[in-house]
């Protein structure tokens, strides 16, 4: 397929789909993550990288049949592999034995909140989940690394005029929008706070708040986006929501227990396990929802980039053209 | 008595929009044009997915969920005419011409 805009929505829509299979397997948790993420930022990332290198796929110089046919060996192993496993539901599969039973019969006493889910991503397994931390952390510095750059004030100045002429034809999306952020904004708070009583949490959150901002940034025009989220703010957030992880982390070191056991946080152990959680899913929050403020700031800033020194190139070629 | 009644309009409910999504498909396939065939589904997806959620609704009249469905119906009501908008407006900034009657 060359045109990259119908990948890129097959994309979303294959995601949507493992979206509605995980609800009917119940793993509402995992469901929530993949449609906000899977379906929704992730292809709207993709999108806008499409209007930086263009809709149609370059055609290509190398037969794609030897790539076919890694995938096909690839996947075949993979499928080959997947013979020796438990079958699906299999009671007695070891994930079934090993420490599932330990979660379900025990997360109420040791950590006290309804959703098994959060409590094992969040306190059991917090140090994984402060390692998916760290790399969404990664990934927008590295972002800023490579596309950041130091904008002029008046290329701002030009760029605002050009914008509001350009943006009088969302009329109806931006009143739409106008009254929708508000409830889009008041929903990924609740997603956040929610987490630990139903399917939410911070990486949901985080992805929809930042969406929010993102369709902002769509509608009203870059520089007044940039006006209202101001970019060193952004980044000091992204910072501050891994320390928090981590500060939580050893808070609990310097009280006596292993890093990032929630009970030492409270002289209550459960109460300090709310506590925890409830700090780390914010530190998640405010990471997740900043990272992906950031990457799609800086693509924007690039494009727009792009745009200036393709006008100005046009301009020089036209000014040539006069001459000769 | 009144829970016949509630199921059987709760179907009713269900079915029109199970016909409108359908109506809606063929019409994506049968139309013409880009135009009719995204008023065929932008039409037919909003009435479709009201009638569905109301239909939801009657099924279980009290508690939290009707308030849920409420708030999803009003969402869509929003968005979906939006969307739909979006798509002509982008139509006709990419110069995708109708295909008119030729009489």
């Amino acid at each position: 397929m060359k045109d990259l805009l119908a990948v890129v929505m097959l994309a979303g829509i294959y995601g949507l789909l493992s979206a509605s299979f995980f609800v009917t397997m119940d793993a509402v948790d995992v469901a929530f993550t993949e449609a906000s993420v899977g379906a929704g930022i992730s292809t709207l990332l993709m999108l806008v990288t499409i209007t930086m290198t263009g809709r149609s796929e370059h055609p290509t110089r190398h037969k794609p049949v030897l790539a076919l046919a890694v995938v096909v060996i690839t996947g075949g192993l993979l499928i080959y592999g997947t013979l020796d496993m438990p079958h699906f539901g299999y009671a007695e599969a070891p994930v079934h034995t090993h420490v599932a039973p330990h979660y379900i019969n025990d997360s109420m006493q040791e950590i006290g909140i309804p959703n098994i889910v959060t409590s094992v991503l969040a306190s059991y397994r917090g140090f994984d989940t402060f390692g998916e931390v760290v790399v969404i952390f990664t990934a927008g510095m590295g972002i800023l690394a490579l596309l950041s750059m130091v904008r002029r004030r008046e290329d701002s100045a030009s760029s605002d005029s050009l914008n509001d002429s350009m943006h009088e034809q969302y009329l109806v999306l931006r009143i739409v929008t106008k009254i929708l952020i508000p409830f889009i904004l008041l929903f990924a708070l609740y997603v956040q706070f929610h987490g630990d009583y139903g399917p939410g949490g911070g990486f949901q959150a985080g992805v929809i708040f930042a969406a929010a901002i993102i369709l902002y940034a769509m509608l009203f025009g870059m520089s007044t986006a940039r006006r209202v989220i101001n970019q060193s703010y952004i980044r000091f957030f992204a910072a501050i929501g891994v320390l928090l992880y981590g500060c939580v982390g050893v808070v609990s070191l310097l009280n006596g227990k292993n890093f990032l056991d929630y009970s030492a946080l409270s002289a209550d152990p459960v109460a300090g396990q709310h506590l925890g959680i409830l700090l780390i899913e914010l530190g998640v929050g405010f990471t997740v929802a900043s990272v992906m403020v950031i990457i799609f700031f800086n693509f924007e800033g690039r494009r727009e980039k792009l745009q200036s020194q393709e006008n100005k190139n046009n301009e020089n070629n036209n000014k040539g053209n006069k001459k000769t | 008595m009144m829970d016949t009644l509630m199921n059987i309009s709760s179907t009713l409910f269900l079915l029109t929009g199970s016909f409108l999504c359908i109506s809606g498909g063929v019409g994506i396939l049968r139309f013409p044009d880009f135009y009719t065939r995204m008023h065929a589904v932008g039409v037919t997806d909003t009435s479709a997915t009201a009638m569905i959620l109301i239909g939801l609704m009657l099924q279980n009249p009290d508690g939290l969920v009707v308030i849920k469905l409420i708030i999803i119906l009003l969402m869509t009501l929003f968005i979906s005419p939006t969307a739909s908008h979006a798509l002509a407006r982008a139509a006709i900034h990419n110069n995708h011409k109708p295909v008119l009657d030729k009489t």
